[in-house]
């Protein structure tokens, strides 16, 4: 496989805040139509993982490249689902309006989002089975409507790598399902995405590949042969609660 | 709600600048000529009319100045306001405009006139940024967190600019020069090469908002997210930064520097409680900017030239309060009355179900349904049902016989009654087979539910319980199609007669 066809590449990455690191040299390559699932006990960086892999946050050292350029030169191919909690809802916008900044990328400067840009937005709506809610404002919105309408958004992006900011956290069960029938079907059109995931017993039904993170990488494969107990005791090590959980995911499985 | 809050904040830190102002007016010795006229004896009434007459007419130029000016600033103050409500930066329009004063005093200095105006334009925007310059090195270099930087700047830069202020009062020159009308403003000052910088950064406004809405709307509702997607975050904003302290500035003549802040937030603060899209709360904002200018400058020259400032912050604040009390979603008044009318309807809907069971149990014989059996039923006082039966006559539901004690349902009334009871069974039912209530369970919840279903709701449930005709307590529900068929013509007095069995 030639670079340029690989989704993600990094390469000895290095993260800091405020010269206190939150990753170490962490190396990865993404192959293509992967469904991923990011893991790591909290303060793990899987987050900032995500966002220095977007170029929000600069690296201390190390590169990324998305389909073999940096990802500055290649944005358009890459769409980002951030935390529900880190936007305003009740700013003054509704469903429509969210969903359609999704081709703000495509329009460039100055162009507004014209009718092909409103029939694919209905269409990802639709997607996500939240057609009839496009013209609610979206303070009216549940947490996993809420959910559903970024996830809207990122496939009007039409992107080939995805970033996911733990799109599962505080949805209802029917949307948590919703969700990962339409992670796996953007798989199968050929789209590779990483998801930020907290709940070790689904991760295990939910992806193709995990990669265990605890500031470094830990292990990166699929899932069968990440998700056995020494590993995940060497992620998340130390943390008794989060042990007894391995275990009980573990015991699940039948290991 | 947040809009709200942060008014409220404003106006408690305008109120607190007012006070420490006042030692300060005196200070300045030689500017109480402005506010001399604020003794009420002097308003009279000829003169009052006369001024309005002035004024009205627009022959006077000043007027006219005063007037296109205070529009122009309030197009361009309501358009910035909308971005910096939504994006929660109210203070930090409150900081940008409060740093730009010593700006304004070294502008003055630079020739020791207020014309040209270009000096003053340029220090007071300098200081402005350089204000907004501090607040983001503080923020990036120390654990401080935005609220106590904002209130740092901002007192440290218009501590400084007072204290210029004050040392060009003292000057020979400096008492005559006008400078303090820049604390409060005085639209009646507005020079011609001012109204063409109100214009300007006026179309300007219009022009970027309407421009880059598509980058402002995006970079305010999720800045991050808008990086991610290649906009060019950072440059919007600057060009925000730099048109917003820019609009401050030209606004500084007829608001002043204590108040140009609340004609930032308060309109569109209150254009926010209206609408919840944001280009109609552009459009509502630069409205209400503009009024408040207007009727800011009118009042203000009605007074002999008041300062402006406060006027044009009452007016805004006057958009401000009628849009929290009347707004037809979120207004107070307006949640208030809504409340009131549906509870005066579940009161009458309730007075129409009794009917229906005082005749139900009597096998619908005989029509009338005396005041007596409709208290026992409700259990409610004589005189509580005379009342509700007046509410029902009123409404064309219900005819009365005072003399007999007696009341009738009219075929309106008898519709109404048979729909509310149907609602309340059929719900009844639905509870008991679709979400396996307990038959003794459902009623009190159905006692809220029946007179909230629609139309639409009451079809649905039909379908789902396959047209059942009897609910859980073995009653029988009435059916609206026979309603409507068995409902006999009314006879000559309006009453209805037979019950449609």
């Amino acid at each position: 496989m030639s670079s340029s066809d690989l989704p993600l590449e990094v390469h000895d990455l290095t993260v800091a805040y405020q010269k206190k690191s939150v990753l170490w040299g962490i190396d990865l390559e993404v192959p293509r139509g992967k469904l991923v699932g990011i893991l790591g006990p909290n303060g793990a960086g899987k987050s900032s993982l995500i966002k220095a892999a977007m170029g929000l946050i600069p690296p201390t050292s190390g590169w990324v490249k998305v389909f073999g350029l940096p990802i500055q030169e290649n944005l358009k191919r890459v769409g980002y689902v951030p935390q529900r909690e880190s936007v305003d809802w009740d700013f003054p916008v509704n469903v429509m309006d969210v969903v359609l900044m999704g081709r703000y990328g495509h329009l460039g400067l100055f162009r507004r989002p014209g009718k092909k840009d409103r029939d694919l937005a209905r269409e990802c709506l639709d997607r996500v089975q939240m057609l009839p809610y496009a013209d609610r404002q979206i303070s009216n919105l549940s947490g996993g409507q809420q959910q559903r309408v970024f996830l809207a958004r990122a496939l009007a992006q039409d992107s080939d790598l995805y970033f996911m900011d733990e799109p599962f956290a505080g949805v209802d069960a029917a949307t948590e399902s919703a969700i990962i029938e339409l992670l796996h079907e953007m798989k199968n059109r050929g789209k590779t995405l990483l998801v930020v995931h907290h709940d070790l017993p689904t991760a295990r039904n939910y992806f193709d590949m995990l990669l265990l993170l605890n500031m470094r990488v830990v292990a990166f494969g699929n899932t069968a042969d990440v998700f056995t107990y020494e590993l995940l005791q060497k992620a998340y090590g130390g943390r008794l609660t989060i042990l007894s959980e391995v275990a009980e995911a573990v015991r699940q499985r039948g290991l | 709600m947040i809009s709200l809050r942060m008014d409220a904040g404003v106006v408690r830190s305008h109120l607190r600048r007012w006070i420490w102002l006042v030692p300060l007016m005196m200070l300045l010795g030689g500017s109480i000529s402005t506010l001399q006229a604020a003794k009420v004896g002097d308003l009279g009434e000829l003169n009052l009319k006369r001024q309005a007459i002035r004024f009205l007419s627009f022959k006077d130029p000043a007027v006219r100045h005063a007037v296109l000016g205070s529009a122009l600033i309030g197009i361009s103050c309501g358009l910035f306001g909308c971005f910096l409500v939504v994006r929660k930066m109210a203070l930090t329009g409150d900081v940008l405009s409060h740093a730009v004063l010593p700006g304004v005093a070294l502008g003055f200095l630079w020739n020791l006139s207020k014309t040209p105006p270009y000096p003053i334009l340029i220090g007071a925007t300098l200081a402005g940024l350089l204000g907004i310059a501090t607040v983001r090195l503080l923020l990036n270099t120390t654990r401080l967190k935005e609220d106590s930087v904002l209130g740092i700047v901002l007192t440290v830069f218009f501590t400084f600019g007072v204290c210029l202020l004050t040392m060009i009062q003292r000057l020979p020159t400096g008492s005559k020069s006008g400078i303090d009308k820049f604390l409060f403003g005085q639209a009646a000052a507005i020079s011609s090469a001012d109204l063409w910088m109100m214009g300007v950064i006026a179309v300007l406004a219009v022009a970027v908002v309407s421009v880059l809405f598509k980058e402002l709307l995006a970079t305010s509702f999720d800045a991050v997210y808008a990086r991610t997607i290649g906009l060019p975050t950072r440059w919007v904003e600057g060009a925000f930064i730099l048109l917003l302290a820019m609009g401050i500035v030209v606004a500084l003549q007829a608001v002043g520097v204590v108040l140009v802040s609340a004609m930032l937030i308060t309109p569109a603060a209150a254009a926010y409680l209206l609408t919840d899209r944001l280009n109609r709360m552009l459009w509502l904002s630069a409205l209400f900017g503009v009024m408040a200018g207007v009727l800011g400058a009118f009042c203000s020259f009605l007074g002999n030239n008041l300062p402006t400032g406060p006027f044009m912050v009452l007016a805004a604040s006057s958009v401000f309060a009628c849009a929290f009390l009347f707004a037809p979603k979120h207004g107070v008044v307006t949640r208030w009355w809504r409340h009131r009318s549906s509870t005066v309807r579940i009161r009458m809907e309730n007075t129409l179900k009794s009917f229906y069971h005082v005749l139900e149990a009597r096998r619908f014989e005989g029509d009338g349904v005396s005041v007596l059996e409709l208290a026992t039923r409700r259990r409610e006082t004589l005189d509580e049902i005379r009342g509700r039966l007046k509410e029902l006559v009123d409404h064309e539901l219900v005819t009365t016989e005072d003399d007999r004690g007696v009341a009738f349902l009219t075929p309106s009334g008898w519709k109404k009654a048979c729909s509310i009871v149907r609602n309340h069974r059929l719900w009844e039912l639905y509870l008991n087979h679709a979400a396996q209530v307990p038959a003794d369970h459902v009623h009190d919840e159905a006692e809220k539910i029946e007179h909230v279903l629609g139309e639409d709701a009451v079809r649905e449930l039909e379908k789902k319980l396959s047209y059942a005709r009897v609910d859980p307590h073995g009653r029988l529900i009435p059916d609206l199609a026979q309603i409507q068929k068995g409902l006999p013509t009314p006879s000559e007095t309006g009453r209805v007669t037979g019950y449609g069995r």
